[in-house]
């Protein structure tokens, strides 16, 4: 974990956002996906924030909105000090290479028809750098250096290499511009477990030389309590639970929280312990339960939470739930 | 138990490459008790799916591939066939009937334009010849069986209406059709969040002590073996390289290669620092080490004995086999191993 | 499914693409390419043509519009003339050459306008979707919709026939194929990561359609340009045989058709030899076509 000093600035603020698909337009007609509703947030600067959910939670949408490469439905995002919330698409390109992005997919992240060198380089043509083409090579070369990639590299096109590769190859052309702030989306989650610590022992160790803030995504709990500093659980759009990691771990507050933990498969079969499993799916963003959207699977629930949503309250330092009961002993991970 | 439901022997699987022959898969042998789950752990393109596939039948045919071996599948009726040896027509048959597979991408394998209901209609139709009303309320039954809620609606549902999760069960019901002796699944839960896997790892097992099916389930997770194994088989560029007992081999592993998967499974004890990782990559099929295929990443490579050549796989203790040449010399270095950390 | 925004978003199709894929993609579609006989056939067929269609004429003593009295109906493979004459005993060999030589160059200057256009607008749509892309293909549908043939006509009535002239009406009705399929492809492409990745280094629109989109679709563009030869020769055959095309004296094979009409019982080689022509050239484009659909699929081989 990287220390980020607790009393440092936040370099992005987000406040009530909210990302909805669909409504009006062509198809529509009232059927909106609520995809992000009322999240807000802060992450410091240095800091690693942890965003994780199951698949269809929003995550990556909530990602993206930060990015602004989608216009957020309402709410405001600031970066830097500055309200990024309404900036057109030429205002943004000044601030592109100061944030940037990691996918998921190591296939389709990369166009298969440029080099890797031509990838790497294309932020720096894109942005006019006035660089010449040594100048860029030399950069390009230097960011393939980084993530542990030879020259020769450069030359050749993304079929040639492994997923955990590839990921390598994102993440250079993430760096290459040198950006303040990452979202890491699901980086680890398409590669052989073997790999993930590779590319996440990479990504941590770039942040530090760097000083990044990074926004990591991820659906595996193990995964980011390695990377993060604090981690936000997200369901069904919105934040049910944000706390430091430790904090998190020694004392989930939200029962969403305990059943993400009790998933997290442990490799010693001597240990067969019986789980907290969660049934079901996740509710349809169309038409999301009244009240908690989690009280369907929750083995807590009471007929209370179906009143109202319940907000994110206070039930430690720095630590917030989203959950109307204090009574319950969730069962955590490491002792507190 | 009876005698074993699948028996593999000397199954090694080569790709037309030009005018040479790529090895993918080297004599691969195990065997498959009813009720037993095998775990078939290894790297991305260590060579597992070619092994299912093999068993399957499901490879492209000769002159593309070579297949050599056996697999000796029990019948309903006790007789032995051969699915290696059997004419297309004859593994059809047995093909969704006695064996079945699941994949790791549920929506390449579901038809997107056909109802699901249908579709496990169809498989039961073909295997039992039942009629299509009678297949249908079978298809429910089944939708039931793995635990998809609303079955009668569902079953009209498209592929694309799904989650991943639900289409996996799907393609459970699909492959549990007609109550098959031996299901290979390979990698079914990858795809998948891991809230979702631990469902579908649930499902797997509960069905199995429903049906007394045999597993073979393919992952690279080693996390995910030690929930669901009975006995675990490690394959390495195309070799077995250590199997055994899911607890001799999880708790006192012989070989480099499945220590370093074991320690690579990221865990929830915020230990911090560095997450243990094995360095490099698997070698190409097409010029792979003279010795050890582990040795380029192997932390205990020695260039005698490994480099020499490919090593046999010996007897570490009882069902207990490695393939490592330096095994009993590193087992008895690390002696007292420290047993794994439980968790808090 | 990519059309079904409801649908949980997939975690990648890995079962397909963990395949380390074919390292020698370009050679593996040449290799497909000369797998397939009959484009291999058609390639030859159109080298063959054009290499005769314009050094043939120089090697054949005659002028295409020279009269040879004495040898008028001169029947094929007797005499001088190869191929025989027509009513006015010109040679049928240099006319059907020199035909060939507008026929493949109104087919291959109206694949490039019509690839050029279609292109543009498929690239357009795909990209913008949203309401732009569905008022751009609403329109390719509209003059879709509309029988080409008539517009070919329409158009051909009003305006002085030339090779220019000809080429440009042939390329107005020929260039919705390739903007549907310019269109599908890169509607796919553009959902890919990639082209967000380049949005988010702060790259244009056009940047993003040139540099990124264009240079993955141009397989498919490829095809449906081979094919548009096809279409086109076939569609300066048929203006010209209604006799709104290339007007005579100067030869096309499609008012040579029309010429050899009156004549079918007493020289049908009239007939024969141009009408031979065009099915040749035309199949063979359209084999070449195929061939390079299957050679250039850009499909992961499982
Ligand atoms: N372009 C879109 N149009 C309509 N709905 C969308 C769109 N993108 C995402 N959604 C919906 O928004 C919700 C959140 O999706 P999102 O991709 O952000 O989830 P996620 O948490 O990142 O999931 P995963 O773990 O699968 O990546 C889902 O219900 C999804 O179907
Ligand atoms: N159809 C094929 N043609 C050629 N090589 C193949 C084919 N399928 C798999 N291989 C090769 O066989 C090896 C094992 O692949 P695979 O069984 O898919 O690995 P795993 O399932 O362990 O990830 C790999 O080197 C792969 O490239
Ligand atoms: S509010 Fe109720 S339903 Fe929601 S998490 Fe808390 S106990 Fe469960
Ligand atoms: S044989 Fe040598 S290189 Fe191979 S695993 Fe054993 S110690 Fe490592
Ligand atoms: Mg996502
Ligand atoms: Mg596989």
């Amino acid at each position: 974990m990287s220390a980020a000093p607790q009393d440092a600035a936040p370099l992005l603020k987000v406040e009530g956002l909210r990302q909805h698909y669909g409504g009006r337009g062509l198809f529509g007609r009232g059927d909106v996906v609520r995809a992000v509703e009322d999240v807000s947030f802060e992450i410091r600067r240095g800091e690693t924030l942890g965003l994780v959910g199951e698949s269809g939670s929003g995550k990556s949408t909530l990602g993206r909105a930060l990015l602004r490469a989608t216009v957020p439905t309402a709410g405001r995002i600031t970066f830097g000090g500055e309200d990024i919330t309404a900036w057109t698409a030429g205002r943004l390109r000044a601030l592109r290479p100061r944030m940037q992005m990691i996918f998921q997919d190591p296939f389709s992240s990369l166009n298969p028809r440029m080099t890797v060198g031509g990838i790497v380089a294309a932020p720096l043509v894109i942005q006019r750098q006035g660089l010449d083409r040594a100048a860029r090579r030399a950069r390009v070369i230097e960011a393939l250096a980084t993530v542990g990639l030879p020259e020769r590299a450069a030359d050749r096109y993304p079929h040639e290499f492994s997923g955990g590769q590839r990921q390598r190859i994102g993440i250079a052309r993430a760096l290459v511009m040198a950006p303040d702030f990452l979202v890491a989306d699901e980086p680890v989650s398409a590669l052989d477990v073997s790999i993930q610590a590779q590319v996440v022992n990479l990504l941590m160790e770039v942040r530090r030389r760097l000083s990044l803030t990074m926004l990591f995504i991820s659906h595996d709990l193990a995964v980011v309590g390695h990377v993060c500093d604090r981690v936000a659980v997200m369901y069904l759009g919105r934040i049910v639970e944000i706390a430091d990691t430790r904090s998190l771990f020694s004392g989930p507050r939200h029962p969403y929280t305990e059943a993400l933990f009790a998933a997290v498969p442990i490799p010693d079969p001597t240990l067969r312990r019986p789980r907290v499993l969660l049934d079901g799916d996740l509710p349809s963003p169309l038409a999301p339960p009244s009240g908690c959207a989690f009280r369907g699977r929750c083995r807590h629930a009471l007929p209370a939470c179906a009143a109202a949503v319940p907000p994110l309250r206070a039930v430690g330092p720095g630590h917030f739930a989203a959950c109307i009961r204090d009574d319950i002993a969730l069962a955590a991970p490491v002792a507190a | 138990m009876a005698g074993p439901v699948l028996e593999v022997r000397g199954l090694s699987v080569g790709f037309a490459d030009g005018r040479r022959t790529v090895p993918a898969v080297h004599e691969v042998a195990f065997t498959l008790h009813p009720g037993e789950t095998l775990a078939l752990v290894g790297e991305s393109g260590s060579g597992k799916s070619v092994t299912s596939l093999a068993l399957m039948r499901l490879l492209p045919p000769a002159p593309r591939t070579r297949v050599t071996g056996a697999a000796l599948l029990r019948g309903r009726d006790g007789t032995v066939h051969d699915l290696l040896a059997l004419p297309d027509a004859a593994v059809r048959a047995l093909r969704g009937d006695r064996i079945a597979m699941i994949f790791q991408e549920p929506m390449t394998s579901l038809n997107p334009v056909h109802r699901i209901g249908d579709q496990i209609a169809e498989s039961v139709r073909f295997h039992r010849g039942l009629d299509r009303h009678a297949a249908l309320k079978r298809a429910e039954g089944l939708i039931e069986r793995v635990g998809i809620p609303d079955a009668a609606r569902r079953l009209r549902a498209y592929p694309h209406e799904l989650s991943g999760g639900m289409r996996q069960r799907v393609m459970i019901a699909m492959a549990l059709a007609c109550d098959p002796a031996v299901l290979i699944a390979d990698e079914p839960t990858t795809a998948l969040d891991v809230t979702v896997q631990s469902q579908i790892l649930a499902l797997l097992k509960g069905l199995q002590r429903e049906t007394g099916m045999g597993l073979v389930f393919i992952t690279h997770n080693l996390g995910v073996v030690a929930e669901i194994a009975d006995r675990v088989m490690v394959m390495y560029a195309g070799r077995i390289v250590e199997s055994g007992g899911v607890v001799p081999v999880m708790t006192a592993p012989r070989m480099p290669y499945t220590a370093g998967l074991i320690a690579s499974v990221p865990r929830l004890d915020l230990k911090g620092g560095e997450m243990v990782s094995i360095p490099g990559t698997v070698p190409d099929p097409r010029a792979p080490p003279p010795g050890c295929a582990f040795a380029p990443r192997c932390p205990h490579r020695r260039p005698t004995p490994c480099d020499e050549a490919v090593p046999p796989l010996e007897a570490a203790g009882a069902g207990h086999d490695v393939r490592c040449r330096r095994w009993a010399e590193i087992a008895a270095a690390a002696a007292p191993r420290p047993a794994l950390e439980a968790r808090a | 499914m990519t059309d079904a925004p409801l649908a949980p978003p997939r975690r990648l199709a890995a079962l397909l693409s963990r395949r380390p894929a074919a390292g020698r993609a370009r050679s593996g579609a040449l290799h497909r390419f000369l797998r397939h006989r009959l484009a291999v056939a058609g390639l030859a067929a159109i080298a063959l043509m054009l290499l005769a269609c314009w050094l043939g004429p120089l090697l054949i003593p005659y002028d295409q519009l020279f009269i040879d009295i004495r040898h008028r109906f001169a029947g094929p493979f007797a005499g001088p003339h190869v191929f025989g004459t027509d009513q006015l005993g010109r040679d049928l060999l240099v006319r059907l050459l020199m035909a060939g030589r507008i026929s493949l160059t109104i087919g291959f200057a109206a694949m490039a306008l019509s690839t050029a256009v279609g292109t543009a607008i498929g690239l357009v749509a795909g990209y913008r979707g949203g309401l732009v892309g569905a008022a751009l293909m609403r329109c390719v549908d509209a003059v879709l919709c509309f029988p080409s043939v008539f517009l070919l006509l329409a158009l051909a009535a009003f305006i002085r026939p030339n090779v220019v002239t000809i080429t440009l009406i042939i390329a107005a009705t020929g260039w919705m194929e390739v903007a549907r399929v310019v269109q599908g492809q890169i509607r796919t492409l553009k959902a890919r990561d990639f082209t967000l990745a380049a949005e988010l280094m702060g790259a244009s629109g056009f940047y993003v359609m040139t540099n990124e989109l264009l240079r993955n679709a141009v397989g498919p563009i490829i095809v449906a340009a081979t094919l548009t030869v096809a279409r086109a020769i076939l569609a300066e055959a048929y203006v010209s045989f209604l006799g709104y095309g290339i007007q005579a004296p100067v030869a096309s094979w499609g008012n040579m058709l029309n010429n050899a009409q009156q004549y079918l019982g007493s020289a049908p080689w009239l007939a024969i030899f141009p009408g031979l022509m065009i099915t040749v050239a035309v199949a063979s484009f359209n084999f070449v076509g195929d061939g390079l659909r299957d050679a250039l699929d850009a499909r992961v081989e499982l």
